[in-house]
């Protein structure tokens, strides 16, 4: 693949601004209960049925600390290749707001769990580390519904107390691109080590992006603002370059930009400011006297880096000096653990280039077109091995593994008892080929000179006519070679 | 450190509750004495020490997780002021 | 004829174990006393005509296995009580019924004990002398127009009047010992983390301890044993070895040394105050305990340091109050406006002093100068302590620098009302326990209290020299029932 170059700037006239980002993600923990409570925390449950009293603030309630939860966010750590810190405290981060019971949330603030790691990128123009900042654990807060009752603001506690990571890169973004590939390659991480799913549309993964720009060149970062709360890859990209935009325009016109926290507007593709200067927001922070601080033993840390599977950036050189894949294929297929998971089954027995052909094209397209995970393949991984075996010993050729391909979809069976049902073999005996060869030969005798005497591209055309013949069975290198020989007589 | 009206103002405004005028004046009075007690923290050196800011002698206790709790809609929204057999009722947010 | 109302817990258990008297007739006089006793106001809520069926129930089928068996109890209104209204002496919490149990009073039940009611005290347990409760002021039975103390100015105020044989209160600056000291009777406070906060309306979390008020030492001793207990639902609940401090109780304290703090004589203490503890230290002396002059230097700062600490930790919990979910509402014309107008109608004049303290104590730009260094302040006063039990095992200071005072008296100037707490405050800062026993009477005839303070964890050492000394002081209560017609 051609390395191109970065080119994501802002123009005007001769000017030329960057964009600088950094991304804070709120990840959901997967956990079977609450960070700080034991109610259960599945997605999608009817209103205030997964709330106790701790979770509601009732006088008298305290919390007490999942330590699943803690480990989910130092395995995390360990994928980022981050700092883990032997103490780190909770803090209460005070506001008021109707999801927010407690009028307070339990965060961190000075001490968090994990300090600085990195995740690597791998872009067009080359791999790009983005620096992690921080990744502390706070409690989600309940959903305020504000469309049910014209009058009335309705609150759902469900989602208050569950465990979030929030993950703060270093500003070394510097396009929509490299936040996609950023956000993908954080949740990739996060699956592989089943401590968040990742389900943007479930809320699982939110972002706030933090976004400033500076003219080409220099050293001082600009003023910048925070769009709030985007939930999903494809509005984060059209917010940066919405508010890119708008910040570059201010600056053209030799005006100032305020701090401020901004919303995205999705149905107008624009960014709007969310609060005024003086209700910017003291959370007044300060270690929870409910809680002790947080002090991990080496022994406790070091259980956890036993379980730690091997991650994306690992399996992919793994994948590259095992398998000899391209850095572009091996991408691919390690960017889901599953997928890989499949690939590895399938090339046990079968030729990794056609496994990899195979799986990144008719079934990707498959799944795509089905919108299933690669987990509920109606073709198992055997199955497909089987029939990447079938054309590899030449019993089936390419096209006819397709049409096989189709004919698995609905039922996953053995390939071998799909191409003897349906007697789709391929046909490779020289001497039937010869016969078809020799018959076509015969019928066509214009188109014969015709290609004698120069046309060579008809040659397509008696291809065409011997896998008609043979019902598309005929093994095509085979044919070929006969019908060349036979045609240079 | 004295406290003005504004602060108090401010302070009414984080903590979420109203203060009227004649209600601010006295507060501001209070408040002003009890700061002035307060100060005499400010005849120590404090530079190098560690703040306390847990007083329990033990470790953290680490909850395992297990799903203990929950589903116990009718308790949790009985006290509710305003009623509602699934949600928490409040005026609009002013956004 | 015994006078039941007038029988100590121990009594009480002993006559009832002995089949002398039923639970019921206990409940009953209990309750009767109670009723003719409205004009002390200790309580906020009776829960009578249930503690009568309960006793029923507990005569026909009794346990005497249990440690209070059939006994009934009026507790504190900031324990969260099952079906029963809890208040915190607030508006906004006055028609709020839990459908939990504090671990502290189920301890209580599990044992046999009786609910009788819910008993008064200072707005969610801010205050020295029960004059900021919604429900109106609580009498001291000492004497008309006295203030019983505070916060646990109800608890009490019901126990020296007799209208419960012991109590529970919460102590998170004094709120036990100060109104024990006032009242002429024995109040705990113990170490942090020794008796669960789980179902108590939190006031400062790391200085809040629940805490048993009695008649007598050896009352103490029992009701600590039943209500201390590790909880695993409350965080700073602490496993240790607890003794079975009833069991243990000695009044030999021979060879034990008994720190006597001189940051502790303030200046202008009354005389009365002065000679009060000298006669404690005789009595100590006379019970073959060494006495030892020790230093606390950090004294002084503990009482502006409470009053960073408290209110901060105070304003943050006291955030849940907004209406939303349970108490008290005032409707507003959006969220913002109804929190306002909730929180401004629902909490009294000292509540909002003291989140406007913390609020402001906790806002950007003034952490470090107030908060952060309160709390390095905290570690220098705890220090002292630590210092000091190298050389002692306890140490005995007066309780209070006065007798009750009238009510109304200090009402107007919020720091005259705080200097009330000046030698109970240092002990919660550094999470010590420590007990008041009644120990004499001031020239008006008002009781005064001795403090006995203890290493963390040793609540069997300062019951142990109150139990000794005790007996030597040989204290009785003048309570005339004046408030009954």
């Amino acid at each position: 693949m051609k390395k191109d170059n970065f080119n994501y700037y802002i123009k005007r006239d001769s000017n030329k601004y960057e964009v600088i980002i950094g991304l804070e993600v709120h990840a959901q923990v997967l956990s079977n209960s609450k960070l700080f409570s034991s109610s259960p925390t599945k997605f999608g449950a009817e209103p205030n049925t997964q709330v106790n009293l701790v979770d509601a603030a009732f006088p008298g309630m305290l919390p007490v600390i999942n330590e699943f939860c803690i480990k989910q966010a130092i395995k995390t750590g360990i994928g980022l290749k981050a700092q883990i810190n032997r103490k780190s405290v909770f803090d209460r981060k005070n506001y008021f707001y109707a999801d927010l019971p407690q009028g307070y949330q339990i965060s961190q603030y000075k001490y968090p769990i994990v300090g600085e790691g990195k995740i690597i990128l791998d872009m067009p123009y080359g791999q790009k580390e983005i620096g992690i900042e921080r990744l502390h654990l706070e409690q989600d807060a309940g959903k305020s519904i504000h469309d049910i009752d014209p009058k009335h603001t309705l609150v759902d506690l469900n989602r208050s107390g569950v465990a979030l990571m929030e993950i703060v890169s270093k500003p070394d973004l510097r396009s929509p691109d490299e936040v996609n590939v950023y956000i993908k390659k954080l949740r990739s991480i996060m699956r592989y080590l089943g401590t968040c799913d990742g389900n943007m549309q479930e809320g699982s993964l939110r972002a706030d992006v933090n976004i400033s720009v500076r003219a080409e060149g220099s050293k001082e970062f600009g003023t910048r603002c925070e769009i709030k709360n985007v939930n999903s890859i494809k509005f984060m990209q059209l917010a940066i370059n919405y508010e890119a935009n708008r910040q570059v325009d201010l600056l053209e016109d030799g005006k100032k930009i305020d701090q401020e926290t901004r919303l995205y507007d999705t149905k107008k593709n624009q960014t709007r400011s969310m609060r005024s200067k003086e209700d910017a927001h003291d959370y007044r922070y300060f270690p929870d006297p409910d809680l002790l601080p947080l002090e991990l033993k080496e022994n406790f840390i070091e259980k956890i880096n036993l379980e730690i599977p091997e991650l994306p950036d690992e399996k992919k050189k793994r994948f590259i000096d095992k398998y000899n894949l391209s850095p572009y294929e091996a991408n691919i297929l390690v960017a889901d653990k599953e997928t890989s998971e499949y690939f590895e089954e399938v090339i046990k027995k079968s030729d990794i280039k056609l496994a990899t052909n195979w799986i990144t094209g008719e079934l990707f397209a498959l799944l795509n077109k089905k919108n299933l995970e690669i987990t509920q393949s109606p073709i198992s991984p055997q199955n497909l091995s089987k029939l990447i075996n079938l054309i590899q010993n030449g019993t089936i050729s390419g096209k006819i593994a397709k049409t096989v391909f189709e004919l698995m979809i609905d039922s996953d069976k053995d390939p071998k008892i799909i191409v003897e049902d349906k007697g789709l073999k391929q046909e490779s005996d020289p001497k039937e080929l010869e016969k078809i060869v020799l018959k076509i030969i015969a019928t066509n005798k214009d188109k014969v000179e015709q290609y004698k005497s120069g046309k060579e591209k008809l040659f397509g055309f008696f291809v065409g006519q011997v896998m008609k013949l043979s019902e598309g069975k005929a093994n095509p290198k085979l044919a070929n070679d006969i019908l060349k020989k036979k045609l240079s007589k | 450190m004295t406290i003005d009206l504004k602060t108090i103002k401010h302070i009414s405004k984080l903590s979420r509750i109203s203060v009227d005028n004649e209600k601010a004046k006295k507060l501001e009075g209070d408040l002003n004495s009890i700061f002035k007690f307060i100060e005499k923290l400010n005849e120590i050196k404090t530079d190098n020490i560690e703040p306390l800011t847990s007083i329990a002698e033990t470790t953290l206790r680490l909850r395992s997780d297990e799903i203990k709790s929950g589903n116990i809609r009718d308790k949790i929204l009985q006290n509710s002021p305003k009623e509602n057999k699934d949600y928490f009722v409040v005026p609009k947010v002013v956004e | 004829m015994i006078e039941i109302t007038k029988l100590s817990l121990c009594e009480l258990i002993k006559n009832i174990k002995d089949k002398k008297i039923s639970s019921y007739e206990i409940t009953k006089a209990f309750v009767e006393r109670s009723e003719k006793s409205k004009l002390l106001n200790s309580y906020i809520t009776e829960d009578f005509k249930s503690a009568l069926n309960k006793a029923k129930k507990f005569d026909e089928k009794p346990n005497y296995n249990l440690k209070l068996p059939g006994i009934p109890i009026a507790i504190k209104d900031l324990f969260c009580t099952f079906g029963v209204r809890t208040t915190a002496g607030s508006k906004i919490l006055s028609n709020f019924i839990p459908s939990y149990e504090s671990t502290v009073s189920k301890n209580m039940w599990n044992e046999g004990a009786i609910l009788l009611g819910k008993l008064n005290c200072d707005e969610f347990a801010m205050g020295s002398s029960n004059e900021t409760s919604f429900f109106g002021n609580v009498q001291n039975p000492i004497s008309k127009n006295l203030v019983p103390g505070g916060s646990s100015g109800g608890s009490a105020s019901a126990l020296a009047a007799n209208l419960t044989p012991a109590t529970i209160g919460t102590d998170t600056g004094g709120s036990i010992r100060q109104p024990a000291s006032f009242t002429g009777t024995v109040g705990l406070k113990p170490t942090y983390g020794s008796c669960s906060r789980y179902g108590i309306v939190a006031f400062a979390s790391s200085l809040d301890q629940a805490g048993p008020m009695t008649k007598n030492v050896k009352d103490c001793a029992l009701l600590h044993e039943v209500i201390s207990s590790y909880d695993l639902k409350d965080s700073t609940s602490i496993d240790f070895k607890r003794k079975l401090y009833s069991k243990e109780l000695s009044k030999n304290i021979k060879g034990k040394k008994i720190g006597i703090p001189k940051e502790y004589r303030v200046e202008g203490m009354p005389n009365e105050i002065e000679d009060l503890w000298s006669k404690g230290i005789e009595y100590v002396k006379g019970c073959g305990a060494e006495i030892l002059e020790i230093s606390l230097p950090y004294t002084n700062y503990a009482l502006p340091t409470y009053y960073i600490v408290a209110p901060a930790e105070a304003s943050s919990n006291l955030a849940r109050y907004d209406g939303v979910k349970y108490g008290f509402r005032s409707e507003g014309k959006n969220l913002n406006d109804m929190y306002e107008k909730t929180r401004s109608e629902g909490f009294g004049n000292e509540v909002k002093r003291r989140i406007m303290i913390g609020t402001y104590v906790l806002s950007s730009g003034y952490y470090d100068a107030y908060y952060l260094k309160a709390q390095k302040i905290r570690r220098l006063i705890k220090n002292d302590f630590d210092q000091a039990y190298k050389k002692v095992d306890a140490i005995l200071t007066p309780s209070t620098p006065s007798s009750a005072f009238k009510i109304g008296e200090k009402t107007n100037d919020p720091v005259s009302m705080y200097l009330n707490d000046i030698f109970t405050v240092p002990v919660n800062l550094a999470g010590l326990p420590a007990i008041s026993i009644p120990a004499g009477l001031d020239k008006k005839g008002y009781p005064l209290g001795l403090q006995i303070i203890g290493k963390a964890f040793d609540e069997q050492s300062i019951l142990n020299i109150a139990y000794a000394i005790e007996d030597n002081i040989n204290f009785e209560n003048n309570i005339s029932d004046w408030w009954i017609k």
